[in-house]
């Protein structure tokens, strides 16, 4: 169906849904690349305007990926909640920005109201909404998940700590992980990227990381984040606290990456099954990012924000502990500077968190990106007002491994002392146990003789 | 007048700086209240610039073809379809393709410049300087073990605002068996000057990654210039052996250097 805007008799059609929600989209350079972008500035708010009277319902009936092509759209309407859905059934998206800005929409109805949207009306919305918006609509929302501790409470920040190391050095990681706690960091996860994606290395890795948590009694999970099919070939063999994946929002840019809808059912039945969680059974930790539909030729005509917000509906489906959107790492090319990537970061943040999802961000960009530490700055200042669940914790915020940067330990206790956010409440018990924190949050200066600088890796 | 305060050090070391000699991995920093010192914040500071620097580095042409003239291979001046690096980092697709007037000069070339085993390509990629730095030493190193080999190449090619998928395109107009293209790597903050080296057999517009072979981290303080050309040309030779390169081509370099000595 196509949809129309006149401005000052100037007409503006727009072919059909998919192609309004990519004109409707805030400029970012992969909708450029792709050649879904506005052409002009005019036509960009012709396009916003249009899509402010589209109503929710429309959503239902026109799918952006055809039914029969796509499984992730037939999981998105075949998980749609009526019931949920029915308070706003009557809204445009125009109107459904105005009631979530609202005093209305509080936190007890927007969780309520998670089951009941569908990504694209969620990334349609968010295409209609200021930074401001953005924040302030992600801060209503609560996504609070468990394993070994509690994540995602109002009030509190996390971090993955992420102590990658060029040649997996159980040493050199080590080094790293020893670095991240006794700076308050590791609440989310303790996160390696390995090198090599070899079941042998990460079962290797994650008998270290195990035998480092359960030595210091930690209250936290490990993931070493490989493949899938490696976790699973592994499960029975190595002590896998939660399983890793990078997913899309297309069939075909899953399929670039190996999986598909049953291999991922297949792996959170495994881990199910393992029983590890000491308080609950979140097991999935997935990872996103804008661009990777287009990076993969799997776009199917989509803009990248609105792939992004579908590959939600693929978390959701295995109520996971963790979902990151790795934001910046991805390239100039899908988000060229640093106001590019804030914005992205703010929406994927905002959408993930209305459809229910645990959302942390890794604040990053690499080095042929217009952005740096300034702009990194901004951006966990911003996320931490938005009540962002978790952020990565890098020594230095130097990723020696994946050659870019994030944010630190250090960036992380900026954040929880500007804002007065704490750890999660286990972890932050036992950093007080530990002497690296004292009652007040505050980091205590640590001896020599702490015990875990008597910790070596084997 | 207030009193001037107690000339104090705030910055609280870390007591685990012995771990540093495990990994290269900024641990150990210390810190004023929560904040990372000023000393390691110009120290980032610093390596990232020279990574944007590397970024926007352009191939030193005049010193390339000075440098270049002793191998009497003779050298073309190409240049990618991105005009400028602004639109090199935003469009991939326009560096991977010719500009026409580039194109006009491979089409115009003497046929007994064509059909060689290998078109060796030199393109700036995310690092220019890499390339400045790089070229000489290891084309002094690769073209004699080539003409051992007995593999015959075509006049070097430099090619601005290149990626290396612009290969697919010069090889194909060379109608060369092969491509190598040696390109800038991303600089990281450990090392903006990486060179790259990335070996396609049957070049042809539209090869995706899975059909080539690479070589990274090619500088001196990584992998050396005389390991590297050798590497090179032992693929190349493979490549001709199996008639393919990427995921089928496997790298045995180095146990066939252990089998030989």
């Amino acid at each position: 169906m196509a949809y129309q805007h006149t401005i000052q008799h100037k007409t503006y059609t727009f072919a059909d849904l998919r192609t309004l929600l990519a004109k409707a989209t805030p400029f970012r350079s992969g909708d450029a690349l792709s050649g879904l972008a506005a052409d002009s500035y005019e036509e960009r708010v012709a396009a916003q305007m249009t899509l402010a009277d589209v109503p929710l319902k429309t959503f239902l009936q026109e799918a952006i990926i055809p039914y029969e092509k796509d499984e992730i759209t037939r999981l998105i309407i075949d998980t749609h909640n009526q019931t949920a859905f029915a308070p706003i059934s009557h809204f445009t998206v125009g109107e459904l920005r105005d009631w979530l800005l609202s005093d209305e929409a509080d936190t007890l109805t927007l969780q309520g109201l998670s089951p009941g949207l569908t990504p694209e009306m969620v990334a349609a919305v968010s295409k209609l909404m200021r930074n401001q918006d953005l924040i302030s609509v992600a801060q209503k929302c609560e996504v609070v998940t468990r394993f070994r501790n509690t994540i995602g409470l109002k009030g509190h920040l996390s971090v993955r700590l992420q102590p990658n190391h060029n040649t997996d050095d159980p040493k050199g990681i080590a080094a790293s992980i020893i670095d991240g706690l006794l700076y308050g960091s590791g609440d989310a996860v303790i996160g390696i990227n390995p090198a090599t994606d070899s079941p042998q290395a990460v079962v290797q890795l994650l008998h270290m990381l195990d035998q480092l948590r359960t030595q210091f009694d930690i209250p936290t999970q490990s993931c070493i984040l490989c493949h899938v099919t490696t976790a699973m070939e592994i499960i029975q063999r190595a002590p896998v606290d939660l399983v890793f994946q990078s997913i899309g929002g297309t069939e075909k840019t899953n399929s670039s990456f190996g999986i598909h809808l049953a291999l991922l059912e297949e792996a959170h039945e495994a881990a199910l099954s393992l029983k590890r969680g000491t308080i609950g059974n979140n097991v999935m930790y997935f990872e996103t990012g804008q661009g990777s539909a287009l990076s993969a030729n799997a776009h199917e005509g989509v803009d990248q924000q609105t792939c992004e917000v579908r590959s939600y509906a693929v978390a959701r489906q295995f109520s996971p502990l963790l979902v990151n959107t790795v934001v910046g790492f991805i390239g100039p090319e899908y988000l060229f500077d640093g106001k590019q990537i804030i914005r992205a970061a703010l929406e994927d943040h905002c959408c993930g968190k209305l459809l229910g999802l645990p959302m942390g961000v890794d604040i990053c960009y690499t080095n042929h990106a217009e952005a740096d530490q300034d702009d990194m700055d901004n951006l966990l200042t911003l996320l931490g007002v938005a009540g962002c669940n978790f952020i990565m914790g890098v020594p230095g915020a130097d990723d020696i491994m994946l050659n870019y940067q994030s944010t630190s330990f250090h960036d992380a206790l900026y954040a929880r002392k500007v804002l007065g956010l704490k750890a999660a409440p286990e972890f932050e018990a036992w950093l007080q146990r530990q002497g690296i924190m004292n009652n007040k949050g505050q980091l205590q200066q640590v001896g020599k003789a702490h015990q875990l600088l008597g910790y070596s890796a084997g | 007048m207030n009193k001037e305060l107690p000339h104090r050090n705030p910055i609280q070391e870390d007591p685990w700086s012995s771990l540093k000699a495990f990994t290269t991995a900024r641990i150990a920093l210390g810190r004023t209240g929560t904040a990372i010192p000023l000393r390691e914040v110009l120290s980032f500071k610093l390596a990232h610039a020279h990574a944007r620097d590397a970024v926007y580095s352009k191939l030193d042409i005049t010193l390339l073809m000075e440098q270049l003239q002793p191998f009497h291979t003779g050298t073309l001046l190409l240049h990618s379809s991105a005009a400028d690096r602004q639109e090199y980092l935003q469009r991939p697709d326009k560096g991977r393709r010719l500009d026409a007037e580039s194109i006009k000069t491979l089409r115009t070339l003497p046929a007994a410049l064509l059909q060689k085993d290998v078109a060796i390509i030199i393109a700036d990629g995310l690092s220019a300087t890499a390339m400045n730095i790089h070229t000489l030493p290891l084309l002094t190193q690769l073209l004699p073990m080539l003409k051992t080999a007995g593999i015959s190449a075509g006049p070097i090619c430099l090619a601005e605002q290149g990626r290396v998928a612009i290969g697919d395109e010069i090889g194909e107009l060379l109608k060369t068996k092969m491509t190598i293209v040696l390109i800038g790597e991303r600089p990281g903050l450990s090392a903006a000057d990486s060179m790259g080296a990335y070996l396609t057999f049957n070049p042809r517009i539209g090869n995706t990654d899975e059909s080539r072979n690479c070589i990274s981290n090619i500088r001196r303080e990584g992998l050396q210039y005389a390991p590297a050309a050798g590497k090179i040309c032992y693929l190349l030779q493979e490549a001709i052996k199996l008639q393919l390169s990427g995921v089928g081509l496997k790298d045995n370099y180095e146990e066939t250097r252990q089998l030989k000595s």
